[in-house]
C-alpha cells in the first residue's frame, strides 16, 4: 500500500502537468512517468504481463512515437494560451471538478465485498492464464486484433506516404540557383558565414560578426532562429560596445 | 481497491478536461492516451477484485488498441501537418461554413 500512496500523488500531478505544460515536449515527459508509475501499479495488483506490456508497449512503442511526431511536427513553437471560446477552460475545469468528486464520493459510498485477489488465477502463471483466455473465450476478439493491426499499418502507410511532385533537387540547381541570386540581388554564392565567427562568444546561438562589428543573422540555423533562441541583436553589440571600448581604453593608455 | 478506482476515475477526469482544454493536436493526442490508461488501471483492479483475469485481459484489448489509433492519429496529425503547417486542432476548420 505504501507504493500506492507515493505513486498516486507523482502520477496526479506528472498528469496535471499534462495540462498545463506549455511545451509538448514537456506534456510528453510527464505522460511517460503516468505510464512507468501505473506499470508499477499493474506489478503491484498481479499482473506481471502486463507490467511488462505497459513498459515496452507505452513507454517504449508509443512514447517514443509520440516524441518522433514532436520532432517532426512542432517542436519550435509552443501552444498559444489563447482562448478561442470565451470561458472554455473555466467551464472545462468546473465540469472535470464536478465529474471528479461525484464519482469518488460514488466509489467511497460502495460497499465492497473483501478483494479475493489473484492467487488462486494465477496458479498456473500469470502468462498462461491470461494465454488461456485469449485463445479460448477471447478468440474471436483477438482474431479481430489482427485484422485490426493490419489495417493500422496499411493506414499509416497510406496516410504517411507523400507523392514527390516536384523533380528532386539537385546540386547543381542549387549551384545554378545561387549564382542566379548573385547575378540578381548579389547576394553572395558561397556558405552563409558559420556563427560564432569573430563574435565575443563560439557558441551557435550567437551570430556571427561581420568585418565592420555588425551581427550575421544569417549564420545562425534555421531551427535556432524559428524558435527564437539566438542572441539578439541587442545583447551582441552591447557585448561589441564594451569589447571596442575596453580595446579604445587600452589604446589610449598605450598612446598615454 | 477503492483508492485504486479512485484514482483511475481522477486521472481519466485530467484526460477529458485536457482533450477539451489544449490546443495543440499531440497534446489533445496524449490526453486520450491518458484517459485509456486509467481506464486499464480499473480493469486491473476490478480484475484482482473479482479474482478472474478477464479484467486483464481486457485492459490488454486496449492497449492493443491505443497501439493502433495512435499509429492512425499521428499519422492523421503529420498529414494535416504538411499541408497546413500547424499541429493546432483550432486550424483545422474546414469542415466549416
Amino acid at each position: 500500500m505504501t507504493t500506492f500512496w507515493v505513486l498516486a500523488p507523482l502520477m496526479v500531478l506528472a498528469a496535471l502537468g499534462l495540462l498545463f505544460a506549455k511545451k509538448a515536449v514537456h506534456a510528453a515527459l510527464c505522460l511517460a512517468v503516468v505510464m512507468i508509475s501505473l506499470a508499477v501499479l499493474y506489478a503491484l495488483q498481479d499482473a506481471p504481463f502486463l507490467f511488462a506490456v505497459q513498459i515496452i508497449v507505452y513507454t517504449g512503442a508509443i512514447m517514443m512515437l509520440f516524441l518522433f511526431v514532436l520532432m517532426l511536427v512542432g517542436v519550435d513553437r509552443s501552444d498559444s494560451l489563447v482562448e478561442t471560446i470565451r470561458g472554455q477552460r473555466l467551464a472545462a475545469a468546473v465540469v472535470g471538478v464536478l465529474f471528479a468528486v461525484t464519482m469518488s464520493v460514488a466509489v467511497g459510498q460502495v460497499v465492497v465485498s473483501s478483494t479475493i485477489g489473484l492467487d488462486a488465477a494465477n496458479e498456473g502463471g500469470n502468462v498462461e492464464g491470461l494465454a488461456e483466455l485469449l485463445f479460448t473465450r477471447y478468440v474471436v476478439a483477438f482474431e479481430f486484433t489482427a485484422a485490426l493491426m493490419i489495417t493500422a499499418v496499411l493506414g499509416a502507410m497510406v496516410l504517411a506516404h507523400r507523392e514527390r511532385l516536384t523533380p528532386r533537387r539537385t546540386q547543381i540547381d542549387v549551384q545554378r540557383q545561387r549564382m542566379r541570386e548573385y547575378a540578381e540581388t548579389g547576394r553572395h554564392p558561397g556558405n552563409p558565414p558559420t556563427p560564432g565567427v569573430f563574435a565575443r562568444h563560439n557558441g551557435v546561438d550567437v551570430p556571427a560578426l561581420l568585418p565592420d562589428g555588425s551581427p550575421a543573422e544569417e549564420s545562425v540555423p534555421d531551427s535556432l532562429r524559428k524558435r527564437g533562441q539566438e542572441r539578439t541583436d541587442v545583447d551582441i553589440s552591447a557585448a561589441q560596445r564594451r569589447a571596442r571600448e575596453i580595446e579604445r581604453g587600452d589604446r589610449k593608455d598605450e598612446d598615454a | 481497491m477503492t483508492e485504486y478506482i479512485t484514482l483511475s476515475f481522477l486521472l481519466f477526469t485530467i484526460g477529458a478536461v485536457g482533450v477539451i482544454v489544449r490546443r495543440n493536436a499531440i497534446v489533445v493526442f496524449m490526453c486520450i492516451e491518458l484517459m485509456l490508461n486509467a481506464t486499464n488501471l480499473a480493469f486491473v483492479s476490478f480484475a484482482r477484485q473479482h479474482g478472474n483475469l478477464d479484467g486483464q485481459t481486457a485492459a490488454f484489448f486496449v492497449m492493443v488498441v491505443a497501439a493502433a489509433e495512435v499509429v492512425i492519429g499521428l499519422a492523421i496529425i503529420v498529414s494535416i501537418y504538411r499541408t497546413r503547417r500547424s499541429a493546432s486542432v483550432d486550424d483545422a476548420n474546414l469542415l466549416k461554413a
